[in-house]
This record gives C-alpha cells, structure tokens and sequence, in this order.
C-alpha cells in the first residue's frame, strides 16, 4: 500500500456516495417542498422555498404512531436480548448438549419467508385475540431479531478468556453468578448491537404490522406512512416528512454505533 | 475468511471453545449440563411457540379449505393437498415462478456487482473513506415503508425527478410503475439500490483477508489493476462470494415490502413474485383467503430452504478447507 493518500479517490468517492443517497437526499428535499409546488416540472432540486406544512401534518397525525412504534420497538429489545442473552452463554460457555443442532436451527429460522410466518401469526392469534395488539407485534416482531441475536451473543461469548471464567469459578460463583457479573458487563457492546438491531427491525417492519394490525387502533409508523399512500395521493411532501422522521433511529444508529453496524452485517450476515 | 469469522463462527468456535472447556473443567461442573439447558429453555420454547407453532400453523392451513366463517367456528374442512394442486395449475403460477426469478437474479447480478466494484474502490484507505462507508450503510438502514415509497415518488410518471432527468436528455415520459413493461425494471432497481450495502459490507471485509502482499508480488511483476483484480482479487474471493449471493438468494427470495409498496404486485402481475401472490392471497384483499396463500407460501419455504442448505454446505466445506 503507497503512503500516498490520493485526492482525486475521496472526490471519486464522494460522488458514488452523493448518487447512493440521492434518494434520500430527494425525500428530505420533497418533506420541504410546498403542496402547489410538488407537480412542478421540472420539480426544485433545492427547497429553495422551504415549508414546514409536511411535518405539521406528521406532529398533528403521527404522532401516535411514532409512540406505538416506540413501544413496539421497546419490547422487541427486551424480549430479544432475555431469550438471547442466556441462550447464547449456554450455547458458547456451558457446553450446551445440542448447541450445534441449535445454531443450524436458528441459521434454518432466518431463511422462512416473513409472509409465512405472518399467516401463521394471524391464524393463532385469531384464536388467542391477540390481533390489532402490541403484545402480539412485540412478539411477531421479535422473530426476527432473536435467531440473530443468539448468533451474535455465541460468537462474542466464544472468544471471552477463559481464565476469567475459571477465576469466577474458583470464587465460588456458579453459573449464574458468572453470567450476571462476569459475561454480561464484558458482553456490553454485543448486547448494545443487538438491542440496536432489534429496535431497529421491529421500528422498520411492515410485513407483520400490516398483516397482525391492520385494523389495529393503534398503528406503528409504517403503517402510518403506507395508510397514508394509500389516502391522499397529492400530499407527498407530508408522507416524505413522515417518512424523514421514520428513518431518525436509523439516522441515530449510524452516528452513535456507525462500527456496530458493520459488525452487525457480518456477524449475522442477516436482515429480513 | 471474512465470513467465516463472522457469520459462521458459531459453530465452530463454539465447538472448538467447548472441546477445550471440556478438557480443563474441573469435575464439579459435569453436573451443571442441566443448568447449560435451563439457560438455554427460554430460547428452546420461544422457538417452539413462536416459529415452530406457526409453521405447522401455515401448513395446517394449507391442508384445509379456511374460509372466514370456518376461521371463526374452527370448522375448516380438510382438502388435502387440493390447494397446492390449485396453486400449481393456476395460470399464475409459471408467471410468478418467472417474476421471482427475474427479481431474483438481476437483483443480485447488480448488487454484487456494484458492491464488489465499490468494495474494491475503498480497499485501500484513502481520506475519509471510513466516513463514506458508512454513508453507504443508510439504504440499508432505513425502514423498507420509507425507501420503497421514496422510490415510487422519484419514479412517479408525471412529477417524478428520474422521469424529468431523462426529459432533459430528450427521453420521452416512462409509466415505471404503471406500465407492465417497466414495472419489474423499476422494482429491480430499488431493490438493488437496497442490496448494495450488504454486498459492500461483506466483500470489503472479504478483501480485507487477502493478504497486501499477494498484491505487491503481482504489482512487482508488472500486473496492473485490472489484471491483479482477475487474477488475484476474484479468484481469492470466491469462497465469500459465494457466501454472499447465496445469503443474498435466500434473502432476496422472500422480499415482499418493497415490491408491495411500489406496485402491489401490478400491473397486470407484471411484479407478482411468489412471496408477493402469497401475501396478495392471503392479506391484500379485504378477506384474507388463507388457504391457497398458505400453499404458496409453503412452496416458496421449499425452495429458500433448498438454496439455504446449498449455503450452510458451502459454509461448511469453506470452513473445513
């Protein structure tokens, strides 16, 4: 590798990255823009004459759905990082019987259509009255982010230094002990990718919420934005504006753990 | 490999971490196999409740005749394997076979492309290569409700910005999402667009194995880039290459949020792909007919999980070799 550090590769790469988020760029651009103004053509490239209408509309009737979202995602991350958690500390630290038929599990689980499990959902909690529910999206949701995460905590779990454990040991902890006091605290930064991946998931989804809450009071976001699609095709500055403030956590989850991320694409090499 | 560090590292390391642990363990932790299962239960009877319960839930539906009323009174009559039947003499299911293979393979032919491309473009750091990395992580970041209509207003026929780019170069008005024609084009490339990160991802941390070394021998020898990148960089990728299309396959296959927002499958099922037509049947209407979704969402499992044991051998061969 030559010292030198080219210029001419960041101007090169600034530009892929320019037409890469272009997209993005343009649903900003649109949150911004006046209704008569959305039709124009040639639309503005730059909101020259920016309005604020689109996010009074997201305060006035998404707001809920922002909450609902909220929660939902909250629930996820418990609930992934409880059943992962000990999961993965039995599966790399304690010599699980059948950990290996385990892991191949978990690898099989990742890989069903969400439609199918969505169907399956919905024909139970027909039955169990769960439909239109947050504990039934908490749940749901929650699919698809444990299998990742038990992946995620067995991998880190499997490279700590065994002479920590031992020592533990030698104090008389048991396993327990071990785990709340010793594996946990050095397992921080996995449980904080999983737990970012996990709201993240349940934030983003729309498969589940449209099937399992469609007539649902309550609405996460993203069904607020497709409802919205759905009703008023002209305002699109709004649903842009919705849209800008549904994609705030991942906005946040690129600046607080941008190395978490990466790590999180390769480790489970997963996403739904 | 990068890969199999990262993503198929838990069962080796943990096996070859166990087999150490078993050598060193004193005796007094023989006893403690039960308390390895306690703290392994909560998983065991999530993955019960919650994936396997649900699974024999959609082939129990598959097998019956659900209407609403039956949902209702649990009295679905039994039919066999008369939806499947349905399903496959359906007109719509050759066409749906051939939408999913398009949607599939030109997705994935232009992510790993592009990402091999750009991943090979930041191999070696240059000034704020790290930053723009990251930058483009955001596609795949963002909820798919957001990209996916960011798209369908960008490639909206009368007011879209792609639509008025092409009018500047004298290209006449395209209906992407309206016309059967261009529909699949249009779904194929937000899609890839999407995926482009995840290969990025991976193939850079694929190239960040291969020895700098192996290059300066062959720079040495007076190979240019283009050469080096044939005869060095792609060949020593394969293994993670591989890895990646097929997760990118399995992946890609069930993809309903995207193709559903843009098109709802339309127009004239130019875009129904199986998982689509799935979703379509059994909550796209304001009555969901279960059954034959059921029986279409079962045979899309079939083939995911074809091509996912294609990968978990390939895995496996790359980690014993």
């Amino acid at each position: 590798m030559t010292a030198r550090r080219p210029w001419w590769k960041t101007a090169l790469g600034i530009v892929f990255t320019a037409l890469m988020l272009f997209p993005v760029y343009w649903m900003v651009n649109v949150s911004f823009t006046k209704t008569q103004d959305l039709r124009l053509s040639p639309p503005h490239i730059f909101p020259f004459d920016a309005t604020l209408d689109g996010y009074t509309d997201v305060l006035r009737q998404q707001l809920p759905n922002l909450g609902t979202s909220l929660i939902i995602g909250l629930g996820c991350v418990v609930l992934t990082v409880v059943i992962a958690a000990p999961a993965g500390y039995a599966i790399a630290l304690l010599n699980l019987r059948g950990g290996r038929t385990l892991n191949f599990v978990l690898l099989v689980a990742q890989m069903i259509p969400g439609v199918v499990m969505a169907m399956g959902f919905y024909a139970i909690y027909v039955r169990l009255g769960l439909l239109n529910s947050i504990p039934g999206l908490i749940l749901a949701d929650s699919t698809i982010a444990v299998p990742f995460g038990v992946l995620l905590f067995t991998a880190f779990m499997s490279g700590l230094p065994r002479e920590l454990l031992q020592a533990a040991r030698m104090d008389g902890a048991g396993a327990w002990r071990t785990f709340t006091s010793v594996v946990l605290p050095l397992s921080r930064n996995s449980a904080l990718t999983v737990a970012l991946f996990a709201f993240l998931w349940a934030w983003s989804d729309f498969v589940f919420a449209s099937t399992l809450a469609r007539n649902s009071a309550l609405k996460p976001v993203t069904l607020g934005i497709y409802a919205y699609i759905g009703n008023n095709t002209t305002q699109w500055n709004a649903i842009m504006a919705t849209a800008v403030v549904a994609s705030i956590p991942a906005a946040i989850l690129l600046i607080v753990a941008q190395r978490y991320v990466a790590a999180g694409v390769t480790a489970g090499a997963v996403k739904d | 490999m990068a890969i199999s560090t990262a993503s198929a590292a838990p069962p080796t390391r943990s096996t070859q971490a166990s087999a150490v642990a078993r050598k060193r363990r004193p005796g007094r932790l023989q006893g403690s196999r039960w308390v390895a299962v306690g703290f392994a239960a909560p998983l065991v009877a999530y993955l019960i409740a919650f994936y396997a319960y649900p699974l024999v839930r959609s082939i129990d539906l598959s097998v019956h005749d659900y209407t609403v009323r039956a949902f209702v009174q649990g009295n679905a009559e039994f039919v066999g394997l008369k939806n499947y039947i349905d399903v496959i003499t359906s007109p719509l299911f050759g066409e749906a076979i051939g939408n999913t293979a398009v949607f599939v393979v030109a997705s994935l032919v232009f992510q790993y492309a592009i990402g091999l491309a750009l991943a090979v473009f930041f191999r070696n750091n240059f000034r704020l290569s790290g930053v723009l990395r990251a930058l483009f992580l955001v596609p795949w970041l963002l909820p798919l409700i957001v990209s996916g209509s960011t798209w369908a207003w960008m490639l909206n026929s009368d007011n879209g910005i792609v639509n008025s780019a092409l009018q500047a170069f004298g290209i006449g008005q395209i209906n992407w999402l309206t016309s059967p024609d261009t529909s699949m084009l249009a779904v194929v490339i937000a899609n890839i667009w999407l995926g482009i990160p995840f290969n990025l991802v991976i193939l850079y941390s694929g190239l960040q194995n291969i020895p700098t070394d192996v290059y300066e021998a062959a720079s040495l020898d007076g190979a240019g880039a283009w050469r080096q990148f044939w005869s060095i960089t792609f060949p020593l990728l394969r293994p993670v290459s591989a890895i990646t299309l097929l997760l990118g396959l399995v992946y890609t296959l069930k993809v309903v949020d995207i193709i559903w927002i843009m098109t709802k499958g339309g127009p004239a099922n130019s875009t129904t792909t199986l998982a689509i037509w799935s979703y379509r049947e059994a909550f796209g209407t304001g009555q969901p007919d279960l059954s034959p979704a059921a029986a279409v969402g079962n045979i899309l499992i079939i083939i995911a999980l074809i091509f996912g044991f294609v990968y978990l051998r390939t895995q496996r061969r790359q980690e014993l070799s």
